[in-house]
């Protein structure tokens, strides 16, 4: 065990993966000698080469168009998007490609990729910085997506995702980066090295992909949370004072059905949090899965707080974010109903 | 079997890094005034050269020399001086509030003033910059109010994007200036849309496109050479390499390449290659440029190389990827001393002025600074209202989205 911040986690992943398996590459623009601008890739070029961890230039369709062809020749790229914000040039090769290329080819061909990304608000960083385009990826079969949301889970989840045999978009909450963040901006942060699940194990350990954690037990109500919403629905329990069992969803595509079910069979109630717009968000997934699976065990109708279905703003970004204080006033709202 | 070579992948690296000796002896720098300057109306093929040379008017005893030399007075070009020793003061300025917690991000010029501001000088009223964000210059040469920039940068009460926007994302249509995305590359053929407009509507206006070395590498670089090179659009489209995309080194972008400006190349564009750090050519080439679009003879790409002095932002340390003594080392040494030693040559300027007229401009800056910071910076006093992120999403606010701004109670 060592601590780590979620970057030394994800890091560490990689460098667990490259160690053991050469065909696994790493990629994406400022990600060779210099170590990404987040430095997620630090040191990897030194350690295994510049044939296996290097810089790319500046087209995001590029690195996913030349990742299927690797894929396709055997080899296990894991490419980096510099933010989220920018994959939407690399959007035609993930859906049109990545995710058809095993089915269309009944297996000859197979896209074992994965697509790492820095995701979700926090850090002011405006409409380019900041989005959180799960969604996007959720609603396209072929596509696994995971968001993990501390060091442990990123480490062990990414493991995952590089050996699993899909490919998988990995959406890294930036917030988290460097420690936890509940939503309350105005005091002070704590570092992962202060927190438990800063402690990350050594060598190749493995969170598999569909499996969800219960982060806090609970019998007045059901929170479904990813990413730094987990942290931000925690404290929204503690401060509003309900009961709440908070689940951290970690995979979205495979999902933990079976983890939520019981838990709203034994609660009754639901609320779905997270910071991307609620239009079409993947929360209309997991209200529909509820009511679906969880009607006759239903007291009150399941709730969603969100992203506004703004754009991201730069000023206003805490009137936007979907703060304890707005995930609070829904969890009493819900018990009151 | 045996005889076959092995493959093995090809990787570009700079010739130094940090803790090497900076090196440009691979920079080919032709001496000033020895490019010729083709007719506006020239065919493009005649003139391929250019795509591999560099245009350059001052020579190093800051003489201006050559066919590029004579598109402005001397009192054109005072005016420039202050252009840009405004926009380096500015950046300076912005630099330093955004490390004093009043804004979130800043980006500088640092050694690319000449770029942006020269250019400013060839356009008319009514045309229309897509720029990048390193084009500040456009909005200072073109006179902009800088206290309208600074509240743009502290997303104060005053700003005239209502707080929506990352800061130096500016956008003003009455100065030429197409909102800025922070997406790269998405600019670039917009421009030529925004100039096939202007063709189709028989209007007299032209387009500029503005990108990095590095973001030419983005599909959308590739679809405005296509774009513009089939209907000819009325359009100066502009890659400023200015060497490095963050940590990345041009070569990355540029691949085989011998230049940027050799990709227009292959579209039959006419292609012209400038010493981007001296004002007097940045100009010559851009009237150049400007005069071709506008006469309906077609689109221009133009490479301006230049060195970027500054961190990429301010979220960057260049000491991680380059000699720290890098840009000193760069040949083509600073617009602002370049223009400056031409006008002492010409005897309308001289060291004291300078220092004089610097002091002047950190005195405009400041004033404008106080005036902006009564507003409000990005943390402290007045700012945009909450109410006002709900508006704009669309002409008219649909249900969904007035119920959303009701349930945020503001
Ligand atoms: C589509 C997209 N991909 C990646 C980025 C992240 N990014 C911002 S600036 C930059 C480097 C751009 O370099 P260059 O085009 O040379 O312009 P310069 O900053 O040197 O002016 C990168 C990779 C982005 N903003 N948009
Ligand atoms: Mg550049």
């Amino acid at each position: 065990m060592a601590r780590m911040t979620m970057i030394e986690a994800i890091r560490d992943a990689m460098d667990v993966c490259m160690g053991l398996d050469e065909n696994v590459v790493v990629f994406g623009e400022d990600v060779g000698y210099f170590g990404g601008v987040f430095r997620c890739t630090h040191g990897l070029q030194q350690k295994y080469g510049r044939s296996r961890c290097f810089d790319t230039p500046i087209s995001e369709l590029g690195i996913v168009g030349v990742a299927v062809g690797m894929a396709a020749y055997g080899l296990r790229p894991c490419v980096e998007m510099q933010f989220a914000d920018y994959v939407y040039p690399a959007y035609d090769q993930i859906v049109s490609e990545v995710a058809r290329i095993r089915y269309r080819s009944a297996g000859q061909f197979t896209c074992p990729i994965v697509i790492r990304m820095p995701t979700g608000g926090g850090i002011f960083g405006g409409q380019t910085h900041s989005q959180s385009p799960e969604a996007l990826f959720t609603h396209v079969a072929g596509l696994k997506v995971v968001v993990p949301s501390n060091p442990q889970d990123a480490k062990g989840l990414l493991i995952a995702s590089i050996e699993d045999p899909d490919p998988v978009i990995f959406l890294e909450p930036k917030r988290l980066y460097n420690g936890p963040f509940d939503g309350h901006h105005d005091r002070p942060v704590t570092p992962w090295s202060k927190h438990e699940s800063g402690e990350v194990e050594a060598g190749r350990t493995v969170t598999p992909l569909g499996k969800a954690v219960v982060r806090r037990a609970g019998s007045a109500v059901t929170v479904l949370a990813y990413g730094t919403m987990v942290h931000v629905a925690l404290a929204a329990a503690e401060d509003a004072g309900i009961d709440a069992e908070v689940i951290d969803l970690r995979t979205l595509v495979p999902l933990d059905l079976d983890a939520i079910v019981a838990s709203v069979r034994k609660t009754g109630r639901c609320v779905v949090v997270h910071e991307a717009t609620l239009t079409s968000g993947f929360g209309a997934e997991l209200a529909a899965l509820v009511q679906e699976h969880c009607f006759h065990s239903l007291e009150a109708p399941i709730a969603r707080v969100t992203g506004w279905d703004t754009p991201y703003p730069h000023a206003q970004e805490w009137d936007y974010f979907p703060g304890p204080a707005r995930v609070g006033r829904a969890l009493i709202e819900t018990m009151e109903a | 079997m045996t005889d076959t070579p092995r493959l093995s992948l090809h990787v570009p690296e700079p010739e130094v890094r940090p803790g090497d000796t900076p090196d440009f002896s691979n920079v080919a720098i032709p001496r000033a005034g020895s490019v010729p300057r083709p007719e506006v109306d020239a065919d493009p093929k005649s003139m391929r050269d250019l795509a591999y040379s560099i245009i350059r008017v001052l020579n190093r005893q800051g003489e201006a020399v050559g066919p590029w030399a004579g598109t402005l007075t001397n009192e054109e070009l005072l005016e420039g001086l202050r252009d840009m020793m405004t926009l380096r003061t500015f950046d300076a300025r912005m630099q330093t509030a955004q490390r004093q917690g009043k804004t979130s991000f800043y980006m500088q010029h640092m050694g690319e003033e000449a770029v942006s501001c020269a250019f400013r000088k060839a356009l008319l009223p009514g045309d229309m910059n897509f720029p990048t964000y390193r084009q500040a210059g456009l909005l200072i040469a073109g006179g902009y109010p800088l206290v309208d920039m600074m509240n743009q940068i502290y997303s104060n009460e005053a700003d005239p994007l209502k707080g929506r926007q990352l800061p130096i994302m500016y956008s003003s249509r009455e100065h030429g200036f197409f909102s800025i995305s922070g997406n790269l590359g998405t600019q670039f053929v917009q421009a030529v849309g925004w100039g096939m407009a202007s063709a189709i509507k028989g209007d007299t206006k032209i387009a500029v496109g503005w990108i990095g070395d590095g973001s030419t590498a983005e599909s959308d670089f590739h679809a405005a050479l296509v774009f513009a090179s089939t209907y000819r659009a009325p359009v100066v489209l502009n890659i400023v390499n200015n060497q490095w995309a963050i940590s990345t080194f041009q070569g990355i972008a540029r691949g085989g390449s011998g230049t940027f400006a050799a990709r227009g190349l292959g579209f039959g564009l006419p292609t012209l290659r400038v010493d981007g750090n001296d004002y007097l050519a940045v100009h010559a080439v851009a009237k150049w440029a400007v005069e071709r679009a506008r006469r309906n003879l077609g689109p221009t790409l133009v490479e301006y190389v230049t060195y970027r002095v500054g961190a990429h932002s301010t979220s960057d340390d260049p000491s991680a990827y380059r000699p720290k003594t890098e840009s000193e080392a760069w040949p083509l040494g600073d617009p602002v001393i370049r223009l400056k030693n031409h006008l002492i040559v010409q005897g309308v300027w001289s060291e004291e002025r300078h220092k004089q007229t610097e002091a002047e401009i950190l005195d405009v800056v400041i004033t404008a600074q106080k005036e902006a910071e009564k507003h409000g910076t990005l943390h402290a006093g007045g700012k945009p209202s909450a109410r006002d992120m709900f508006e704009g999403v669309y002409a008219e606010m649909p249900a969904h989205l007035r119920r959303q701004r009701q349930q945020a109670g503001v």
